[in-house]
């Protein structure tokens, strides 16, 4: 949460309740339902580490709102993180740790496990064209639900190598 | 349950060059009315030899087909061409209209040998056309129009006699990323209206529109996976596609 905060400090100063409603016009049905005392508590945790300053604005009738900028520090912060490439996705290892240990060890036929992924990959494609469906167009879920369908047809032909590579050639890793 | 296709221990040998390849190796495959089947596996699995002895397109060397209760394997070519004019639709991947008819005619000729009056086939054409919003190509020859709008024509052809079965190989094959999906939403708007479709498939994402998908592998099948469209949407979109904050 700390740095799409900063994030949405950049352009001009807010207060929490807008840093919500922001999030939730940038990503949509993407993210996960937001309460408003989460962004509070990462807004304090930044505060406390110089990441940003608020002040308080008088309002009628009502106590006063308090207004999150950020300082340089926070910039710097933000700068550096966006910099930064962010590291490729994970291969499903905790797959691959079965299937290779399941094999050796002669727990469980690794033919069966490999089906069973397949299933559960083709299942989630299907899942996938469901949840697009019902996207209704939300652009920001609609492209990570794309992003999902990919990576899921990556792990299928992966799957298939690890079938030729590890069953058909009867080699071990 | 009704079955509208049953084989039993199908095989086919062909002959290369004097060394028999066995293309299947007994396949039992059993699809109920209304199934969706998608057939996947790697390039000389045999799914095109199976799809193409649903259809009567090719012979086994043994076993038995039967289609909508009745054993067809041993039926005579003239027979076939009967039965696949009524009872089978085929899709295949290069579409394969005939090149000089118009879109219109292309979709109504299978119709007239079946033996629809020139009324009724047109009515049948126009209903489908529609359907399938290629209305305004009807009077287009198929090399002036799109590979997507070329697909959706041999849907409609395939579509126009009611088959018991609709038979695809690789109808996607050949399409660009919006054509695939588009094809494959009508597809599912049939399968859903009640049409049996058995379709072949490399793409996993095509493949996932079926209710089953059976992997084969060295002429026989190895796997099967039965789709279920009743996972809770909430819970995969936390699962699948929620971003981390």
């Amino acid at each position: 949460m700390k740095f799409p905060i900063l994030a949405m400090l950049a352009s001009s100063p807010a207060h929490g309740y807008e840093l919500k409603r922001e999030l939730e016009q940038h990503f949509g049905a993407a993210l996960p339902p937001l309460n408003t005392g989460q962004i509070y508590t990462a807004l304090g945790r930044l505060e406390r580490d110089g990441f940003v300053v608020a002040e308080g604005v008088a309002q009628d009738n009502r106590p006063n709102k308090r207004v999150y900028r950020l300082t340089d520090d926070g910039r710097a912060a933000l700068e550096d993180w966006v910099a930064q490439p962010t590291p490729a996705t994970r291969l499903r290892d905790e797959f691959f740790m079965k299937l290779v240990l399941a094999g050796r060890g002669g727990i469980a036929d690794p033919r069966a496990l490999i089906e069973r992924q397949r299933g559960e990959y083709l299942q989630s494609l299907r899942d996938l064209d469901r949840l697009q469906a019902g996207a209704n167009g939300d652009p920001a879920q609609s492209l990570l639900i794309e992003g999902a369908a990919l990576h899921l047809e990556a792990d299928l032909k992966w799957l298939s190598l690890c079938e030729e590579r590890l069953l058909t050639a009867e080699v071990s890793p | 349950m009704k079955h509208v296709l049953v084989t039993t221990g199908l095989e086919k040998t062909y002959d290369s060059d004097g060394v028999p390849v066995a293309a299947l190796r007994g396949v039992d495959l059993a699809v109920a009315e209304g199934e969706f089947v998608s057939v996947m596996g790697p390039s000389g699995c045999g799914k095109s030899t199976l799809l193409h002895l649903l259809g009567g397109l090719d012979r086994p060397s043994q076993g038995e087909v039967h289609l909508d209760g009745r054993r067809v394997d041993q039926l005579s070519e003239a027979a076939w061409a009967i039965l696949r004019r009524r009872q089978v639709g085929f899709v295949f991947q290069f579409f394969n209209l005939i090149a000089n008819l118009t879109v219109a005619d292309n979709v109504e000729l299978p119709g007239l040998l079946a033996g629809q009056s020139p009324r009724e086939a047109r009515g049948r054409r126009r209903e489908l056309l529609a359907d399938l919003g290629i209305e305004e190509v009807a009077g287009s020859v198929p090399s002036r129009i799109s590979g997507g709008q070329q697909q959706r024509v041999a849907l409609a052809r395939a579509l126009v006699n009611h088959p018991a079965v609709l038979l695809a190989d690789e109808p996607t094959g050949n399409l660009d990323t919006q054509s695939t999906r588009e094809v494959l939403e009508l597809l599912r708007g049939h399968h859903e209206r009640g049409q049996t479709i058995v379709l072949v498939t490399h793409d996993a994402r095509v493949a996932s529109a079926a209710d089953r998908v059976i992997h084969m592998r060295d002429g026989l099948i190895s796997e099967e996976t039965r789709l279920s469209g009743e996972r809770d949407p909430a819970a995969l979109a936390s699962q699948l596609v929620r971003l981390e904050v």
